[in-house]
Parts: structure tokens; sequence; C-alpha cells
């Protein structure tokens, strides 16, 4: 298999890079430029290409590689991937669904504590020296609150499991109500804002669900509610949400997403009812390793004419 | 030890307050000025501005006190005060009690009871996943790094699934295991005795639990058997990948040997409410990545606050109605 052209877009965990450089004849394109010259010189050798949450092939990429037959996702979001283009052209799209699940759902829990308990701010309070000056002031506990899910798949389930740990209430809103689900539906997201304490992006970004949580959301979730996004940030509109913090329209937000990745819009950074991490939600040893090996296998399974493990497309 | 903070005299906002029931107040407890504004038409606070010997009061009629986790009632203070009856404090805690010279007093001690385990509980939770999945660490890496083409940032560790080793299955324990089960994770505790009534497997001691868990929450009390439990054998066996939580007290865990085992990666990291000498901190630890540091405020929520000043002024109210105390401490 070592005559195999593979195309990399996106940087990825470096054991996979090493991996596949091993298997495979790998190329660098997570540079543009590189990326550009690449096609240029060796579109009609590459049979695959291996993509992240950062960066995947769009139409144009797809229509460039001629012999291209799988794209394989380091992650389980692939909005960047021109799924309709790869249909067309019967390219297979994999993505690795199922093993950052429960590692989402965790930090998503953790984003919430972080935001409700002022954690981050707590840790640079103690750093600065302040807490000699006097005491950190009061929080706002977040055990027996109303969490509110936008979109109830593995992700928006496994954080609802936990949630419910901590006493708390779970509402939800999905394309379709659930009918075998215990929680309460809200048949739109300005409902299910308005009804929450806490508002959990749980969602795959589709045209759909662009700007999903918009202004009016914002506003229903309102002054004392807090929005976690762990979706994708363009489930957000990020001007609006960085105004309605600003002016005290939100009460707090955890995001672990932006739209824009890796620019932050700086006025959040002087907040303190704020949390921004990295895209890191599925950032743990275990899991990139999981989330690796499924891309390799995926990659081999399609090689050796087998089924594989985990199609999209 | 004298009380030196800065107070202002004490308030007199109720004009027929003088035949309220006189309750001082030692360590300018967090929930004092909720108190003053839920219950001054119900009681006259005193509290000293410099020493004990300021009071306008005279010591010698003063038979309750409301006193907070930072301040040592030890038995020279007690002494001062010939008719103290009743110690309330504001903290589940009571190591900073002279119990000793209370029993033989025949003074009562009501408690904080389990109305913070909640709070304290959602914190140790907060905490864990923080040093686990380095959230503080993150967070401040988006605040100050330059804006690059990617983030690069460490990798953090699994939280669900793993072995949590809980000291102390008290009910803030007890709470922080039925979090954790949501997260798949498998729980494992060390207590005083074992509990017949759940269904976790229980170690006798501390170093063998830690031998077993990939992580130690620290839920205990602080007395005589409980200092420096976790000690450098322990965090050896905790390894270097093992992570510690404690919102018990800071005398749990050997203070010098922890700051030694986290600068030579000896345990994976610690996430710390409570440290032997509050406020201060030792300041290794304030630049490192794989510690998360807060400051004693695991219980310090409003709505917790609110519960807190109810059962103080309930507790106080049952005394002097000669009623039982509704979270007495058994002091033997």
């Amino acid at each position: 298999m070592g005559t195999i052209s593979v195309l990399l877009v996106a940087k990825v965990l470096p054991y996979l890079e090493q991996e596949l450089d091993k298997r495979y004849k790998l190329f660098d394109g997570i540079d543009p430029s590189q990326r550009a010259a690449v096609v240029r010189d060796h579109a009609a050798s590459i049979r695959a290409v291996v993509a992240s949450s950062s960066g995947g092939p769009d139409a144009a990429l797809i229509e460039a590689l001629p012999k291209l037959e799988i794209v394989s996702s380091f992650s389980v979001g692939v909005d960047k991937i021109d799924l309709e283009k790869c249909k067309e052209r019967g390219v297979r799209v994999t993505n690795t669904p199922d093993v950052l699940t429960d590692e989402v759902a965790d930090l998503t829990i953790g984003l919430i504590l972080a935001v409700l308990r002022r954690i981050c701010e707590c840790d640079r309070y103690v750093r600065s020296g302040n807490w000699k000056k006097g005491d950190y002031k009061l929080t706002t506990k977040f055990s027996g609150k109303t969490v509110g899910i936008l979109g109830l798949g593995r992700i928006g389930a496994a954080v609802a499991k936990r949630a419910e740990g901590f006493d708390c209430k779970i509402c939800y809103y999905s394309r379709n109500e659930k009918p075998d689900s215990k929680y309460k539906y809200y048949p739109s997201v300005v409902e299910l804002a308005s009804n929450c304490d806490v508002l959990v992006v749980a969602c795959p970004l589709t045209p759909e669900t662009h700007h999903i949580i918009n202004r009016e959301v914002i506003n229903a979730l309102g002054p004392k509610g807090v929005l976690i996004n762990i979706g994708r940030g363009k489930h957000v509109d990020e001007p609006e949400l960085v105004s309605a913090l600003l002016e005290g329209r939100l009460g707090g937000a955890g995001l672990d997403v932006f739209e824009n990745e890796p620019h932050v819009p700086e006025e959040l950074f002087g907040l303190e009812n704020v949390v921004l991490l990295p895209h890191v939600g599925s950032a743990t040893v275990e899991t990139r390793t999981a989330m690796a090996n499924l891309v390799l296998d995926n990659l081999e399974a399609h090689f050796l004419g087998k089924p594989l493990l985990t199609p999209l497309v | 030890m004298e009380e030196e903070k800065e107070v202002e005299p004490p308030q007199q906002p109720n004009h027929h307050n003088q035949d309220l029931p006189q309750v001082l107040v030692l360590g300018s407890p967090t929930c004092l000025q909720t108190l003053k504004q839920l219950y001054s038409h119900k009681f006259r606070f005193l509290i000293p501005n410099t020493s004990l010997h300021s009071l306008s009061a005279p010591l010698s009629s003063i038979s309750v006190v409301i006193c907070s986790a930072s301040f040592p009632l030890t038995a020279s203070v007690i002494g001062l005060l010939p008719s103290l009856r009743l110690v309330v404090t504001t903290s589940a805690g009571t190591d900073h009690i002279d119990l000793n010279e209370c029993r033989c007093r025949g003074i009562q001690i009501a408690g904080a009871g389990k109305f913070f385990s909640d709070e304290v509980a959602d914190m140790a939770v907060g905490l864990l996943i923080d040093v686990m999945r380095k959230v503080s660490a993150a967070d401040r890496f988006v605040r100050t790094s330059c804006e690059s083409a990617t983030w690069s940032f460490p990798l953090g560790y699994k939280v669900s699934g793993k072995r949590i080793g809980i000291v102390g299955l008290g009910s803030i324990g007890m709470e922080v295991a039925k979090r954790l089960e949501c997260f798949g994770c498998n729980i494992l505790y060390h207590s005083k005795h074992k509990k017949s009534t759940v269904p976790y497997p229980f170690y006798n001691n501390v170093l063998d639990l830690a031998a077993t868990s990939n992580a130690l929450v620290l839920c205990c009390a602080l007395n005589e058997e409980t200092r420096h439990m976790v000690n450098r054998e322990v965090m050896l066996a905790l390894g270097k990948e093992g992570f510690i939580v404690n919102v018990g007290r800071g005398g749990l865990i050997d203070e010098k040997q922890l700051v030694k085992c986290l600068m030579d990666g000896e345990i994976g990291g610690a996430a710390l409410d409570v440290f032997e000498d509050e406020p201060n901190v030792p300041k290794e630890l304030l630049s490192m990545d794989n510690v998360v540091l807060t400051p004693h405020c695991a219980a310090f929520t409003t709505e917790c606050i609110i519960k807190l000043c109810e059962v103080v002024a309930r507790n106080i109210e049952a005394f002097l109605s000669d009623m039982p105390l509704i979270t007495q401490v058994n002091i033997g």
C-alpha cells in the first residue's frame, strides 16, 4: 500500500501523520500554497484525502483530484467537506463518531461549571495574589438548574445524562421530537432558550443550523442565561453574541468553538463571565489516538475492498 | 489569637436592638452581610473591630458565638467567654474549634450541616474536569496567545470511565460519587469505616486507594488521623498521570511534598480549593499549568449563602427556645 497517494489537508495528531507516512505515499497539503503545488504535480495519483475539523476538501479540490476515492476525516464534524460533491463523484467519506462522544460531553459539563462557578476567574484571582486582599465573590449554583440541549444526538444525550447527575432538569430542541425521550421537547430554539438556564449547542453544522443561535435566541436566554457552544462556531452569530455579553443581555458563555478559528473576538478577553477554549472538545490523549486509529482503519478497509467502519457517504 | 480585622464599629441599624439577643461574630464569615440584612431584627450582632476586648458589650454577657472556618476558636478565646453556651460555625468542618474545651465546658456546637454538599460536589467535579482537561490553562492560552494559523495546545486526559478514589464518603463524597457515576467513572473509596449500604469498592487505607485510582478526590474532615494523609508515598502511588482534587482541608495533604511531586512530575496535576495556610499559596504553584487553584470557595454560591444564614438563625433560635439544635455537631 506504500504506493497509494494520500493528501493531508489539515493538521492532525502526530501519531496519525506518522502512521499515514509509514503506510502510504503521504503528501503534505496543510498549507494552502503548498497544497496548490502538490495538486498541480500529483493530482493524477491522489486516491485519498485526510481532513479534520479545521480543514477539508471543498468542491474545487474534489474536482481537481480525478482519482479521489475516499475522504477520511479526523473529526466527527464534516462541515468543511463538500459532501454533495463527494456523493456526486462517488467519493466515500468517513468520520470519527462515538469515540469522542464522552470526551465532548465531559468538557461540556466542565465548561458549564467553569462559567457558573467562575473556576478560571477564581484561578486567576489566586495567581494574581488577590486572595490576600479578600474572598472571591459568590458564584452561581449549577445543581438543580435547567439545561436545554439543542440537538439531542449522541453528544447531546451524553450531556443530558451527566447533567441529570446534578439533579438538572433537561429539555431539548431537535429537528424532530424523539418519542422515546423522557426529556421535555420544545418545538423552537427560542422557546427552548426561554425555558432553560443553560443552553448547550450540540447539533451538526448544516445550512439549516448556520447561525441558529441568533439575537432572538440570545435575548430569550437572557441576562441570567448561559450559552455553551461545543458544536461549531458558525452555529452562533458571533458579533451578536459579543454585543449581548458586553451589554449584559446574556449572563455568560462557555465557548469551545468560534466562527473563524483560531481568531477569537478580543472583546471577550476582558469578560469574567466567559470561558474560551481552543477547540479541545476531543483533545485527550485517549480519544485522539482512537480517532486516529479510526481514520487509519477506514482507509485500510477501503483499499482492501472491505466495508468501511464509519462511513457517512 | 486575637482578631486583627479592619471592620467598622458594630452597626446599630435598629433602634430597639438593645433588647435583642446578643450574638458575637468571629472571623468575618462570608455570609455576614446577608446575615445582617436578613436577621438584624432578631439578633444584635456584635462584631469586634480589632481584638475581642474592643467590644462594647462585656465579654461575660456573651452566650452565643457565630464563628467562621478561618477563626481558630481556641481554648484561650473560649476562656475569655465564661457564659458561652452555643457556637454556630458557618462551615461543615469543625477543625478550627477546640472541641475538647467545648465538651468540658458543656458548649453546644452547630455546623452548616449538609446544606452545601451539592455546591461542594459541583465544584469538586468542575475542578476534576478542569485539571484533567486543562480548562483553565486553555482559557489562559486563548486569552494570551498571539494570533497564529492554528492553535497548538497540549492534550488533556479523559475523565469518563476513569477510576476515581473518593476519600471520605460523607454527604459531600456521596454527592461527588453520584455525579461521577453519570460520567461512567468507577467509584472507589476510603473512609474511616466501610459503609455497608454503598456499592462502591472500599479501601481501608489511602495508599491502596491511590495505587488503583486515576484521581483522588478529598472530601473528608481534617482531624489528627487525617492530617497529611496524602503524603509523598500516596502521591507516588497515584503516579505521573494521576490527579488530586482537594475540597476538604489543606491539611489533608503534605503541601511541601505536593509541591515537590508536582515540580518533579511525579503526579499529573492537582486542583486545590484549600491550602494549609490560607490565603497563602505556595509560590511554585502559581506558575504551573497542571494545577487549578481556587480561593476556598467550593461552597459559596448566592443560593447557598441564603440557606446558610437560615441554618445559622434557626440554630440560634432553637437554642434560645431550649429546643434541639437543627444541625448539632456531635462532640461526644
